[in-house]
């Protein structure tokens, strides 16, 4: 008798993106066996393209690596050691740039409070966006959507009991409660090639600007950094308390665009998903979290804060650049097939 | 003593009933709607355009409604 195992599925991994400026070439020249450093983060632009890019490609060997780069500089001492000094960078420009505070429920009833005439992409999609935009849009959102909920998986360890139990039954969801081919990451892959999109990871990192590159640093900065837990937690409950709604109108977006199936999937599924989530996130996590230990609750906060910011930052990028009838990515894309 | 763990429904108070899945969902009108998920929101305000399923429109709104 013949067995047959399923073929496994052996992808390349990505490439290392271009360098834009001192910070981002100095760390590709590490990856490719350069020497340390010699540049330092102190008055970079926290916000800017080539501070972004460094934090983003540090972060990424904790994630899925780049072809030709050794595993083991994941925990390179010179490495490690220029990350934090880009990481104490963003990090007091987030603090510096949001009001803090510690009332918990506050910020989630301005999270839960829909304003209908609001402006903002995926308003701007569902009433008259185009079908380049919609790309775009997808584009943007897949260096996230790739390893979606992966940066929220660092923080299982560093919680306990009813937080840790309700943030695991998200995280399954969000993989697909055990079936790979459900996985919200590949439902979005899947989206993507409906689109006429590449979906392997990092295809888009070159074409990411800053605004995008910053949101999922926070995810990863917030989720490798124990201390940062509770702003975990917010991060992870803005997107989870906004997504239903926004889904919604991308879902409405897809059909008047007469988009297929996979990419109007995508955007379903994520209505009736989020409308649990955000439940579990406020009385199942963030209530016995808070409850537990007070002092979360300022952490909570700045989570939600920062990443509400950068979320802003983000949809005003586009929308200016869309505005202007100009491509919101770093190059274009290849018109669709 | 049962070993079967009891189903639990979590009433929100502001929002949808949670129900562990998967469920069946028996609507007067007859229909019948399956939600494969682990956790279901079932509407229970009416106003969710995915009715029986909770898709957040219970939320307040604000009053600067533009009509749309
Ligand atoms: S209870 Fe959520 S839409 Fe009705
Ligand atoms: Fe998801
Ligand atoms: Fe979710």
């Amino acid at each position: 008798m013949t067995t047959t195992a399923p073929a496994p599925v052996r992808r390349a991994r990505p490439a290392l993106p271009r360098a834009r400026g001192p910070l981002s070439a100095a760390v590709l020249d590490l990856l490719r066996g350069g020497a340390a450093p010699a540049v330092g983060a102190t008055g970079a632009d926290p916000f800017g393209e080539d501070l972004q890019l460094a934090l983003y490609v540090c972060y990424e060997l904790h994630y899925r690596g780049f072809a030709g780069v050794d595993d083991e500089l994941e925990w390179s001492p010179e490495l490690l050691a220029f990350r934090r000094s880009l990481e104490s960078v963003f990090l007091a420009a987030l603090r510096g740039a949001v009001p803090g505070g510690d009332d918990v429920a506050a910020e989630i009833a301005s999270l839960v409070t829909e304003v209908p005439g609001e402006r903002g992409v995926s308003h701007h999609l569902r009433r008259r966006g185009e079908p380049w935009q919609f790309r775009e849009y997808i584009a943007l959102r897949s260096a996230y959507h790739l390893k979606e909920a992966d940066p929220q998986a660092w923080v299982i360890p560093r919680l306990d009991g009813h937080a840790k139990a309700a943030l695991v039954s998200v995280e399954h969801d969000e993989y697909g409660a055990g079936r790979g081919e459900l996985m919200h990451a590949r439902l979005f892959g899947d989206m993507m090639l409906e689109l006429g999109l590449s979906d392997e990871y990092g295809a888009y990192l070159d074409a990411s600007p800053a605004q995008v590159l910053a949101e999922v640093n926070f995810m990863s900065l917030a989720g490798l950094h124990r201390s940062l837990r509770g702003a975990l937690v917010g991060q992870f409950a803005v997107v989870e308390l906004t997504s239903s709604p926004g889904s919604a109108r991308l879902v409405a977006a897809a059909q008047r665009l007469g988009l297929g199936p996979a990419t109007v999937g995508f955007y379903a599924e994520h209505v009736e998903a989020d409308a649990v989530h955000e439940q579990v996130v406020r009385h199942g996590i963030i209530a016995p979290l808070v409850a537990e230990d007070p002092a979360m609750a300022a952490d909570v906060v700045f989570g939600m804060q920062a990443a509400t910011l950068l979320d802003d930052r983000l949809g005003e990028h586009v929308m200016a650049a869309w505005g202007e009838g100009r491509s919101a990515l770093v190059r274009e894309l290849p018109p669709a097939p | 003593m049962s070993p079967e763990r009891a189903q639990r429904v979590v009433v929100t108070g502001d929002g949808p009933v949670l129900v562990e899945g998967p469920v069946e969902i028996d609507l007067p009108d007859g229909t019948r709607v399956l939600s494969q998920r682990p956790v279901t929101a079932l509407c229970v305000c009416r106003r969710s355009a995915r009715y029986p399923i909770c898709d957040t429109s219970h939320r307040t709104r604000k009053k600067t409604e533009e009509s749309s």
